[in-house]
């Protein structure tokens, strides 16, 4: 076996088994060592596919490089890293293990030559995510992490039936671009979609990931939606159907955050917000959208990692998540400010951000294509991300009013890994050469340029004077707002509730009528046939008896008789 | 924070003033780029002077309005779910 026949993924994947086992010191080592170790791997592996592992008819691929697998895997195992050194004094090994499974399961998806391999890892990383969830420990998160499981085994199941269908028709197992044109595509698309956090099933990321742990939501934001961000992007470009997705998906995270109480929520609708904006980019497929996708891929892990890191720094040191109790804990906690408003800013596309040089490759690929329509919403969407996450976020979380709580930054690796990431959002900003170099495609696109720095800054700062004009309106309440996740909660079991109590009523009906209709019928029996020459006590004589088994012996001897 | 405490510069009711000040004065310095500057209008609108300010001030306020309204029909107590 030579170098190229390993999989990149599986030594995360064996790593998140040893990680429960070894000592601290040991421990520490290995889950900063091993995602570094993996990108060496990653970066190694010449262009090509590898560790073909034949499986009855089937020749699986776990290997197949390339610069848009090489890309994802990429900033998968950075993220990796950065989440580890976040993590280090985690003391729930469950999550760690949980999390190394999980990141190493998303970069199997990443690397998988065909369908087959594809679906492997697919299911590893929803189980391995459920067990990030679930171990938060306590009640709400079992409850939140079943519900995460079964919607993720329900679109795993439709992922297995698309592939098989599609492997039936076709005789292929190969993943590569495909036509929306068959029952076989349709279902893998779909499947793909309930990952990406698509309607009508979109409520599972908003329901689930703020219920993990102050560490284990900074993973969960990266791998699942990502990878199928990937897969749709290798699998459906161009797909028409996608934009109008792309584009609910958008407002729908814009729509939801702005009536967000709780910081991690605000945060996690706005990964359907980002997910949206690629999702719309691999529905327009030119090779610029589709760069624009992956580049922009790359930059929303770290900023929204980043984002998701501060919030996890306010709630690990203060114990509280809802805006209505935060506050003003920029006087104590300057780093985490800092790094949360340079997240803030490169979610929103800020100049000199990572977003920026990545998010306009998608809005000028709906210009050139003259999606007027598109490219209007894309444009309203840019200023609303701002809206919503960028001041929205910080402003509830680190200045408003004051709340009077002076918690101190976090501890130094989890500073660290704030600064890391927050130099990785600026310096893609200022040197978008280096990422740009990695896209799939070739880069002819220069985001510096006078106008569309101009162009940027005032829809930005105009959003934020909209903030803070209609900040009155914008005041936190103690609320939740009822999403997708309402008709699994309360509408369907309610319904079933319902049906059950008709059901047993229908039942207790008839069983008491039956009842009733016996216990008449015997009454009348009895009552006609009682008294001294009634059926029921009429008396029988003994010699009668004797007769009859004189008669039952007699047949007997006859019958035995004749038998032989 | 305790009462005795001195506010913090940040949030002193002259620094705020000043920082309204200071955000009116870059917003119209980005609306006035707008003269030096060549837009390169893909559609027609888009085009028109200081659109791009315009359009992210309107639509914003239009998606605050939007969230708000839809808000009065999904809104509920945060403890809605707490007795799963």
């Amino acid at each position: 076996m030579t170098m190229s026949d390993f999989p990149p993924g599986i030594a995360l994947i064996f790593g998140a088994f040893l990680i429960p086992v070894v000592s601290q010191q040991i421990r520490s080592i290995l889950i900063l060592g091993l995602p570094l170790v993996v990108l060496w791997l990653i970066w190694s592996l010449p262009e090509g596919s590898f560790a073909a592992v034949p499986l009855f008819d089937y020749q699986l691929t776990f290997v197949r490089s390339d610069s848009l697998s090489r890309l994802f895997a990429t900033i998968f195992s950075i993220m990796t890293f950065a989440g580890s050194l976040y993590a280090l004094k985690q003391e729930r090994l469950l999550e760690l293990a949980a999390v190394f499974a999980y990141a190493g399961s998303a970069i199997g998806v990443v690397f998988a030559g065909d369908l087959i391999s594809l679906f492997i890892f697919w299911e590893i990383m929803a189980l391995a995510s459920t067990l990030v969830v679930l171990s938060a420990g306590n009640i709400l998160s079992y409850q939140v992490a079943m519900r995460y499981f079964l919607v993720h085994v329900f679109g795993g199941s439709i992922l297995l039936v698309g592939i098989l269908v599609h492997i039936h028709s076709t005789g292929s197992t190969a993943f590569d671009a495909m036509q929306l044109n068959s029952f076989g595509t349709a279902m893998i698309l779909i499947g793909f979609l309930i990952n990406a956090a698509a309607p009508p099933l979109s409520a599972w990321l908003a329901d689930s990931y703020p219920e993990a742990s102050y560490t284990g939501t900074v993973f969960l934001s990266a791998f699942t939606t990502k990878a199928a961000v990937y897969a749709l992007l290798r699998g459906f470009p161009g797909t028409e159907i996608l934009i109008f997705i792309g584009l609910f998906m958008i407002f729908y995270g814009i729509i939801y955050a702005l009536l967000e109480n709780d910081m991690r929520r605000i945060l996690v609708y706005s990964i359907v917000n980002q997910v949206g904006f690629m999702v719309t980019g691999i529905g327009i497929g030119t090779e610029m959208a589709l760069n624009g996708v992956a580049a922009h891929a790359f930059t929303h892990i770290i900023y929204k990692a980043l984002l998701l890191m501060s919030a996890g720094a306010v709630l690990y040191m203060t114990g509280k998540r809802k805006c209505t109790d935060l506050g003003g804990l920029f006087q104590s906690m300057p780093v985490t400010t800092v790094c949360g408003i340079i997240g803030a800013l490169s979610i929103s596309s800020f100049p000199l951000t990572s977003g920026f040089i990545s998010k306009s490759m998608i809005n000028q690929s709906a210009a050139d294509e003259s999606l007027i329509i598109v490219w209007f919403m894309l444009l309203a969407a840019s200023a609303g991300v701002f809206l919503h996450a960028g001041i929205k976020f910080p402003w509830f979380v680190f200045f408003q009013k004051d709340s009077g709580l002076r918690p101190p930054d976090p501890p130094w690796n989890m500073k660290l890994a704030m600064i890391f990431f927050a130099g990785l959002c600026i310096g893609l900003g200022v040197y978008p050469e280096y990422l740009y170099a990695l896209l799939p495609y070739p880069v002819a696109y220069q985001p510096y340029t006078v106008t569309h720095v101009i162009n940027m800054l005032q829809v930005l700062l105009f959003s934020g004077f909209a903030f803070f004009l209609m900040l009155p309106l914008m005041k936190r309440t103690l609320t939740i707002t009822l999403d997708g996740d309402w008709f699994y909660r309360r509408v369907f079991p309610g319904i079933f509730k319902y049906l059950l109590a008709v059901v047993w009523k229908i039942d207790k009906t008839i069983r008491q009528t039956f009842l009733a209709r016996l216990n008449g019928g015997l009454a009348f029996l009895s009552q006609r046939h009682q008294g001294i020459s009634g059926l029921l006590s009429r008396t029988y004589p003994a010699g009668s008896m004797v007769m009859w088994v004189a008669v039952m012996l007699a047949a007997y001897l006859f019958l035995s008789f004749i038998t032989h | 924070m305790n009462e005795t405490e001195e506010k913090h510069w940040l949030v002193k009711p002259e620094t705020i003033r000043w920082l309204w000040r200071g955000g009116y004065v870059i917003l119209a310095l980005v609306v006035f780029a707008d003269f030096f500057i060549h837009t390169h209008a893909y559609f027609q609108i888009d085009g028109s002077f200081g659109f791009y300010a315009w359009y992210g001030l309107v639509v914003c306020i239009g998606m605050v309005i939007l969230a708000k309204a839809l808000g009065i029909f999904l809104k509920r107590k945060d403890t809605y779910y707490d007795n799963e």
